[in-house]
């Protein structure tokens, strides 16, 4: 049986019948990926040997017991941003080649708990810095789709390897969009959480305000299970917050009728291509048909929510990647005579253009002189975009939007052209200025390409938004398989 | 001279938590380099600060301690450069929004001398750099060693206002700085191991003048002595370039203690843009007012008032009151055994002869030691009433300090009661007289001395338990009778 | 509209070098991203109070209570140069 074809559900409910074993499974996963030629690189580091070890152990738990982790036997492709104890975590850079962290991220550590599978670490742009996966140190993720269209970013590799049946589930990570504008690309679904609903500690940080991780799957179902094992108060992370555990797979099926649900003129209209916004207005007429009522919105700010982002998440990186200076772990360039040249020469050599690019920027919208008019202009915009979203909030119970103003777009369409990469997170971006959760599933094609739909609730309403979300996969039906 | 010094303080001070500020390791002195380190402290990749809250604690008493405002929003910020010792590229540190502001300290409690203190505000310590080489200086230096068991340990940072006005107040500043904090326990203060470091800032001004002159800060000053050697150095050279003629230049200059003087380090081009930003790892603080009332309790008793209370309650002097303040522990036992036994000078000159000198020899605390306050009050009673001679109390000090028992278990079980009765005297005396009759001629006959003989003989006989000043009297009674 | 000068002490305040085609092409790249950030200058948000968290949570704190260190293999596991069980770096001058 084609086990990489399943869903983690469909997998779960096999193991409990005793109809297929997780050694199956997972090699099942591995000869996938092995006797794919597409030469999609998303993954940076595979783990037969740990996944082979761990599956025999669950084979005999399986076997013996009733008692499953909730992620039992689960492939899981896992963001090569998120430390991994005794594997490679390189971030997509150069400057992390060699680093094996002594420590799993709490999300790891969750994972484990559930007795899942771990097939290796994919690709992604370095540093989480990227919407297209090709600011990888080590080469391009490309889409399963199309293999000459990039698959998203920055949380490439795990969606193509989610999309490719190599990996059931993911773990990605989203700072401006980097979960959902990969699903999107990818024709899968991606959830971003609430800023604090998922624990960072073992995130490696790009801006420390707006990451999140969250959960990249082919189903609503499986992300509903995913978001369940991840997320959760951890007190390692002061950010992270304590809220009453909700039975996010119980509540999907809960009726839909009467939600209202705002469409933002500022995004589904000029900026998005013409045939995504019609895939997109096809989409929202079925969840008419399903009894929610759509009507349209304005977030009359949200023009700022770009420039706003691209100054605050440069300015907090260029600080968090201050610690990449080759004194304790990481890439040393050896040939300095003296100290701040060693600094130099091995951050010139250690990170890629992008990485550059941003650091540069923000260490000039905090420097003397510059910091009233940039960064700190940047966070009163951030005030006026989670305000305009608050008062969407008070008259309707989600927002939608197409995630992203185009499809999977050429690989090196727009690779030198910074910024107009940097507008294909429109959609995405102010989400993460405000901390609100969003999800994107996808609601059809346009030029045989993935188009996705955003549904963004308010604070902590992650179980409103599957539920919406699952009502209209249900009703779109569209049932993709692996590509 | 009609120059005026205008210094100010810069001191930094480590805090005396078990944990370190933002992660969990142990803040041991002394450890193998290396050992004393976790991821976050680390700065591995991923790794996220939680604050101790102990320290928080000791910033805000000292804070209240200095009279601050104190209470309401604080946060951490940022601070950004780039140096070795500094293993996130940043420090997290306080800026706009501090601890505590705009207290002040007054010098040996007058108000008259009062100097600002314009904040306190935590932050992180730095890790420690070896730089091997004949002289351990920096510049003369191949290679560096980085040990990060500091990094991360928690510094408190006071400033004071520019309102000292002469060497000797600088001085006195930092002492009483020293005592206040260590007093309230939240530092041990040590200058010369570097638990507490002061950067001096000067300038001079003419005299009724409120401009401020160029200022110089001065770094490397490990000892109060070095404190005043520099800044007196300082306010010779700044006042003999004004007097030249010479412009001065705002710099920071390095003490050398060999030397005595100060001298321009190089500067570093882009170390002062620090890019200050709120630490978006870390979460706003607001310090409730019900919070700062229950320090406020904690702290009801600042040293000044005590020492006067000392004088006032207790009959001590100045000197004896601030002697006794500067140990708390002390103060503890004093003041239980003063509720017992109300003679408080003796009482004082016990803790400061006897008990002092018995835990110094076996090199212990009070609070280590099993004399109790109410062993020292009876046996001062005992003595007060004449049950037993000082001679005796003194001896037998020891061994109630050692083994905690009670002076009256030890007198009776060894038979050490003073003999105050005079009958029992006459016996004794009577004895010695009939077996020294030279002795006794010779007092009779205006040899004062051998009336010393002969008190010795009576407490020989008594072993030390006859009332010596009744003995004296009845002896040289009977001795004019017979 | 950033100056070269200005390229090049942002770079000494990010310890990167920058050749001198990297500054070029860094400063049009900058200069087009500005000029489209530049866009929240036109707002008027004197009165507007920043935001540097988004979900706003207050005190939170760790009891002072000690943890197991990391053994110092771990800590030094990743290091690039070590000697007498430090960190060994170039000369700071």
């Amino acid at each position: 049986m084609r086990f990489y074809e399943l869903t983690a559900l469909q997998l779960l409910d096999l193991y409990k019948k005793r109809e297929a074993k997780p050694s199956e499974v997972i090699e099942s996963i591995f000869e996938r990926i092995y006797e794919d030629d597409r030469g999609l690189k998303c993954y940076l580091t595979l783990t037969p040997e740990r996944a082979l070890a761990d599956a025999k152990i669950l084979d005999l738990k399986l076997k013996n017991s009733d008692e499953f982790g909730v992620l039992f036997g689960i492939p899981t492709a896992v963001k090569d941003l998120i430390s991994t104890r005794g594997i490679r975590t390189t971030c997509a850079s150069k400057i992390l080649e060699n680093y094996v962290p002594v420590f799993d991220a709490t999300v790891v550590k969750k994972l484990v708990e559930s007795d899942f599978l771990m097939v290796g670490k994919t690709n992604m742009d370095e540093f989480a810095m990227g919407s297209s996966n090709e600011n990888s140190a080590y080469g391009p993720v490309k889409n399963p789709w199309d293999i000459t269209r990039v698959p998203g970013g920055s949380s490439g590799g795990s969606a193509a390897a989610v999309a490719a049946g190599h990996a059931t589930v993911a773990l990605g990570s989203d700072t401006g969009g980097s979960i959902r504008q990969p699903a999107s690309f990818c024709g899968i679904v991606g959830l971003k959480p609430t800023y604090g609903f998922v624990s960072r500690y073992g995130l490696v940080a790009f801006a420390s305000s707006l990451d999140q991780i969250g959960p990249m799957t082919r189903t609503v179902e499986d992300c509903a299970l995913l978001l369940s094992v991840i997320s959760g108060h951890d007190l390692l992370d002061s950010t992270s917050i304590k809220r009453e555990s909700v039975d996010y797979l119980g509540s999907l099926r809960r009726d839909v009728k009467g939600i209202k649900v705002g469409v933002p003129k500022e995004l589904s209209g000029e900026g998005i291509d013409g045939q995504v916004l019609a895939v997109f207005r096809a989409a929202l007429a079925r969840m008419e048909k399903i009894g929610v009522k759509v009507e349209e919105t304005s977030l009359p700010n949200i023009k700022y929510a770009l420039p706003a982002y691209y100054l605050i998440a440069p300015a907090e990186a260029s600080s968090n990647l201050a610690r990449y200076d080759g004194v304790k772990y990481g890439f040393r360039d050896d040939g300095a005579s003296g100290i701040r040249e060693m600094y130099r020469r091995t951050r010139a050599k250690g990170f890629g253009r992008e990485v550059k690019r941003r650091i540069m920027l923000g260490t000039y919208a905090l420097s003397a002189g510059y910091y009233d008019a940039y960064y700190g202009q940047a966070q009163k915009v951030r005030t006026l975009i989670i305000k305009d979203f608050s008062d969407a909030f008070s008259r309707y119970d989600l927002l939608v939007s197409p995630t992203s103003p185009s499809t999977a777009f050429k690989l090196g369409e727009k690779v030198d052209d910074p910024l107009n990469m940097y507008l294909s997170d429109i959609c995405t971006i102010p989400v993460n200025l405000a901390g609100l959760p969003a999800i994107s599933l996808p609601c059809g094609q346009s030029d045989g390409l993935p188009v996705g739909f955003q549904i963004i609730g308010p604070h902590f309403s992650e179980e409103r938004i599957l539920n919406a979300a699952y009502a209209l996969e249900r009703e779109l039906g569209l049932n993709w398989t692996v590509k | 001279m009609n120059y005026e010094p205008v210094i100010g303080l810069e001191i930094h001070v480590e805090l005396l938590t078990r944990t370190k500020m933002f992660c969990g390791c142990p803040t041991m002195f002394g450890a193998e380099p290396n050992t004393l380190v976790c991821p976050v402290c680390l700065a591995l990749p991923g790794t996220l600060p939680v604050i101790n809250r102990s320290a928080v604690e000791f910033a805000l008493i000292v804070g209240l301690a200095l009279n601050c405002n104190v209470g309401g929003f604080t946060q951490f910020h940022r601070k950004n450069y780039f140096y070795p010792d500094l293993p996130k590229g940043y420090q997290i540190s306080q800026y706009d929004y501090p601890l505590a502001r705009k207290g002040y300290l007054d010098l040996e409690g007058d108000s008259s001398r009062r100097i600002g203190i314009t904040r306190v505000h935590l932050e992180e310590d730095t890790a420690k750099l070896l730089h091997p080489g004949d002289t351990g200086r920096i510049t003369e230096a191949e290679y560096s060693l980085v040990d990060f068991n500091r990094a991360g340990i928690p510094l408190m940072e006071i400033v004071s206002e520019p309102d000292i006005h002469s060497t000797e107040d600088a001085r006195l500043f930092m002492v009483s700085l020293r005592d206040l904090l260590r007093y309230l326990g939240v530092s041990d203060c040590n200058l010369e191991e570097g638990s507490m470091r002061c950067d001096a800032n000067i300038s001079i001004r003419k005299k009724g003048e409120s401009a401020f002159g160029v200022k110089t800060e001065i770094k490397n000053i490990n000892s109060f002595k070095y404190l005043q050697q520099g800044l007196e150095y300082e306010i010779k050279r700044q006042i003999g370039a004004l007097d030249h003629g010479d412009k001065l230049v705002q710099e920071t200059r390095h003490f050398d203690s060999r030397t005595g003087r100060t001298s321009s380090l190089r500067s570093k081009e882009y170390a002062h843009d620090y890019r200050y930003f709120p630490e978006p790892d870390l979460v706003p603080m607001n310090i409730r007012e019900e919070y700062i009332q229950e320090l406020k309790s904690r702290i009801s008793e600042l040293p000044q008032q005590r020492i006067v209370r000392y004088q006032r309650d207790y009959g001590l002097s100045k000197d004896q009151a601030e002697l006794l303040t500067s140990n708390p522990a002390l103060c503890k036992f004093f003041e239980e055994s003063s509720a017992i036994c109300t003679d408080y000078r003796s009482v004082y000159n016990w803790i400061f002869s006897e008990v002092s000198a018995f835990l110094n020899e076996k090199s212990i605390l009070i609070d280590e030691s099993k004399i109790t306050p109410r062993n020292l009050a009876e046996l001062i009673t005992l003595i007060n009433q004449g049950k037993i001679s000082g001679k005796i109390a003194k001896e037998i000090a020891t061994e109630i300090f050692k083994s905690g028992e009670s002076p009256v278990d030890i007198i009776e079980s060894r038979g050490l009661t003073q003999i105050s009765d005079e009958s029992d005297i006459k016996q004794i005396i009577d004895e010695v007289i009939s077996e020294n009759p030279k002795a006794a001629q010779d007092f009779r006959s205006g040899k004062t001395s051998a009336l010393a003989f002969l008190v010795g003989q009576v407490m020989k006989k008594s072993r030390g338990r006859a009332n010596p000043d009744i003995v004296n009297s009845m002896l040289q009674q009977s001795l004019k009778e017979q | 509209m950033i100056s070269d000068k200005e390229i090049q002490y942002i770079a000494n305040l990010a310890e990167l070098y920058l050749s001198e085609d990297e500054k070029k092409r860094m400063s049009a790249e900058l200069s087009q991203i500005l000029e489209h950030v530049e866009k929240i200058k036109e707002l008027d948000i004197r009165d507007v109070k920043p935001t540097s968290h988004a979900v706003e949570t207050e005190n939170v704190f760790r009891d002072d209570e000690p943890i197991k260190p990391l053994d110092r293999e771990e800590i030094i596991s990743n290091a690039p140069l070590i000697e007498a069980d430090s960190f060994k770096v170039p000369p700071i001058i």
